[in-house]
């Protein structure tokens, strides 16, 4: 099973100060161990929402875009993994490992990824 | 930590962990089946003790330091042992008591020493069954129940399994070690084998209802991944992640609305994973950045890759195709190889080609009673216009396939043909 990682964004990542060493290092570990474990598929660190923007969709097909930055810090996103692992147990269990070296606040949010399986009454059990 | 939560926690922190700290205790004990002991004991006493104190900083290294000093008590015990505790104690006072500098100091040996569980688990003195369920347990960290329920055998006898191979493993006082130069190319084949039978009895259950058992799939391409860790050096590991994970990325494509089997041509390509599809081409990047060449495994993921970069059916490079199973064929000859051959040349070059080769292959009488060949023949022959005999090969494919589904799948072929 699939898991998404998803890191929030604190007041730093918005304002696009970039980490220091010291993270960068305990992170490029962290990253690494994942690799290593063959548990990360995939992911990605990502841009302040003042580079983003928003699309908004109403009824009747109208869209409306509207750009960043955004707000609501604490719900917006800094950064993904793509974890492949056996129990949902173990993704949160890797994501306690998520490195914290300038002892920061921040959450991160587990969502389970949609299989094959998940689909079809008639899908095969895993 | 309420007592349910904090053992779904040991749970992660197991399946997490004990592979190293099994291959840790390994190099120390110099017996896989010790080691394996030596970690179940720190896992109980981690379940004595995590649900009230919580689950450390770092568990890693307290399951280690536990295993270690439990292995210490047990080594006291045993005087034939004396020597070997010796060796304990001196390695204990190098790297100190405390967990967490033990870790550090472990670290650079943790890679080597998980290769070297990895070559014990796949020991050529080990029947392929028992590499299989000794590698899911110690390296891939499932439980002995999840190993049985994917294998279709009761609980009991997989144990009974595990227990042999580690008897075996001991008797032939199999060296602890990851082997070098000749030692390793010789070897590595077998280790490559058990990962890929693992995809495979997932990839495509032999018998039975269900067409796939992804959960095997995933265990498979995560010990590859591992390997790639481990020996980044070895083209044919990165060929094997190559293949798995290319073959991974049309699993969810395979099926139907109704469960039904969707063969790869007829399959919706919109529905492969792009995900693993890039993990698949870039490790066979690695392979061809290595040089030499291609192995066996890189060579089915070369052809898995020509499938993944063709946006349609049409689009297929099949004259590649065909030119990479001759190059299959020349150095892992296999009437099965000569068979995708005739499917490769019947496509690149039309059905007549193809036919030519899968005759040839037939008369040889080498693959008798499997169905894939008269399934072949019979899509052959349609494409020729021959239908009576299409129809004939069909059917006779359908009574040879253990997969009721595939059966369902030929007999409608077999009405379609004339």
């Amino acid at each position: 099973m699939r898991f998404m990682v998803m890191i929030r964004a604190t007041d730093e990542t918005e304002a696009g100060v970039m980490p220091g060493d010291q993270l960068l290092t305990e992170m490029n570990a962290y990253n690494d161990e994942l690799a290593k474990a063959g548990v990360m598929l995939a992911g990605e660190g990502l841009q302040p929402s003042s580079k983003g923007a928003r699309v908004s969709f109403s009824p009747g097909g109208a869209t409306t875009v509207v750009d960043g930055p955004f707000a609501e810090t604490k719900e917006l996103i800094a950064g993904w993994w793509l974890l492949q692992v056996r129990t949902r147990d173990e993704a949160i269990e890797w994501a306690r490992r998520i490195p914290n070296p300038e002892d920061n606040a921040f959450e991160v949010e587990l969502r389970q990824v949609f299989e094959a399986d998940d689909f079809g009454e008639d899908a095969p059990a895993g | 930590m309420a007592a349910p939560e904090a053992h779904r926690a040991i749970d992660a922190v197991w399946r997490i962990e004990s592979a190293r700290l099994i291959a840790g205790l390994a190099r120390l004990t110099r017996d896989v089946g010790a080691a394996e002991d030596l970690a179940q004991e720190a896992l109980v006493a981690a379940l004595e003790t995590w649900p009230q104190a919580g689950v450390p900083d770092n568990p890693g290294a307290w399951l280690m330091a536990t295993a270690k000093h439990r292995g210490i008590d047990r080594l006291r015990r045993d005087a034939t042992l004396r020597r070997k505790h010796e060796e304990l104690g001196r390695d204990l006072e190098r790297h100190g008591g405390d967990g967490a500098d033990l870790d550090a100091a472990l670290d650079d040996e943790v890679g080597d020493d998980l290769l070297s569980l990895i070559f014990a688990c796949c020991h050529p003195v080990l029947s392929l069954e028992a590499r299989i369920a000794l590698t899911l347990r110690l390296v891939g960290g499932l439980t002995t129940a999840e190993i049985a329920r994917a294998y279709l055998v009761p609980e009991p006898t997989l144990a009974q399994r595990i227990v042999r191979a580690r008897k075996t493993l001991a008797a032939a006082e199999v060296s602890f070690e990851v082997p070098r130069g000749a030692e390793l190319a010789e070897r590595l084949p077998a280790v490559l084998e058990v990962v890929y039978l693992i995809f495979n009895e997932g990839y495509a259950a032999t018998a039975g209802e269900d067409w796939t058992r992804p959960a095997l799939c995933e265990d498979a391409l995560r010990l590859g991944r591992v390997l790639q860790g481990l020996a980044p050096g070895e083209p044919e590991v990165h060929g094997l992640a190559s293949l798995m994970e290319l073959q991974a990325s049309r699993l969810r494509a395979r099926l139907g609305p109704a469960g039904e089997p969707v063969l790869l041509l007829d399959q919706d390509r919109s529905r492969w994973d792009f995900v693993l599809i890039g993990r698949g081409l870039k490790a066979l990047d690695r392979v061809e950045a290595l040089g030499g060449t291609l192995g066996p495994y890189a060579l089915q993921a070369a052809i898995a890759a020509c499938h993944a970069r063709a946006r349609t059916p049409q689009a297929t490079d099949w004259p590649r195709i065909a030119a990479l199973y001759d190059a299959l064929s020349q150095i892992a000859p296999s009437p099965v190889v000569e068979l995708n051959r005739a499917v490769a040349l019947g496509m690149a070059f039309g059905p007549a080609a193809g036919l030519e080769l899968a005759d040839a292959i037939a008369e040889t009488g080498a693959l008798d009673g499997y169905h894939l060949l008269a399934s072949v023949r019979a899509d052959l022959l349609a494409k020729l216009g021959r239908g009576a005999e299409a129809r004939a090969e069909y059917e006779r494919a359908a009574a040879m396939t253990q997969n009721a589904r595939e059966r369902a799948l030929l007999l409608e072929h077999a009405d379609a043909a004339e």
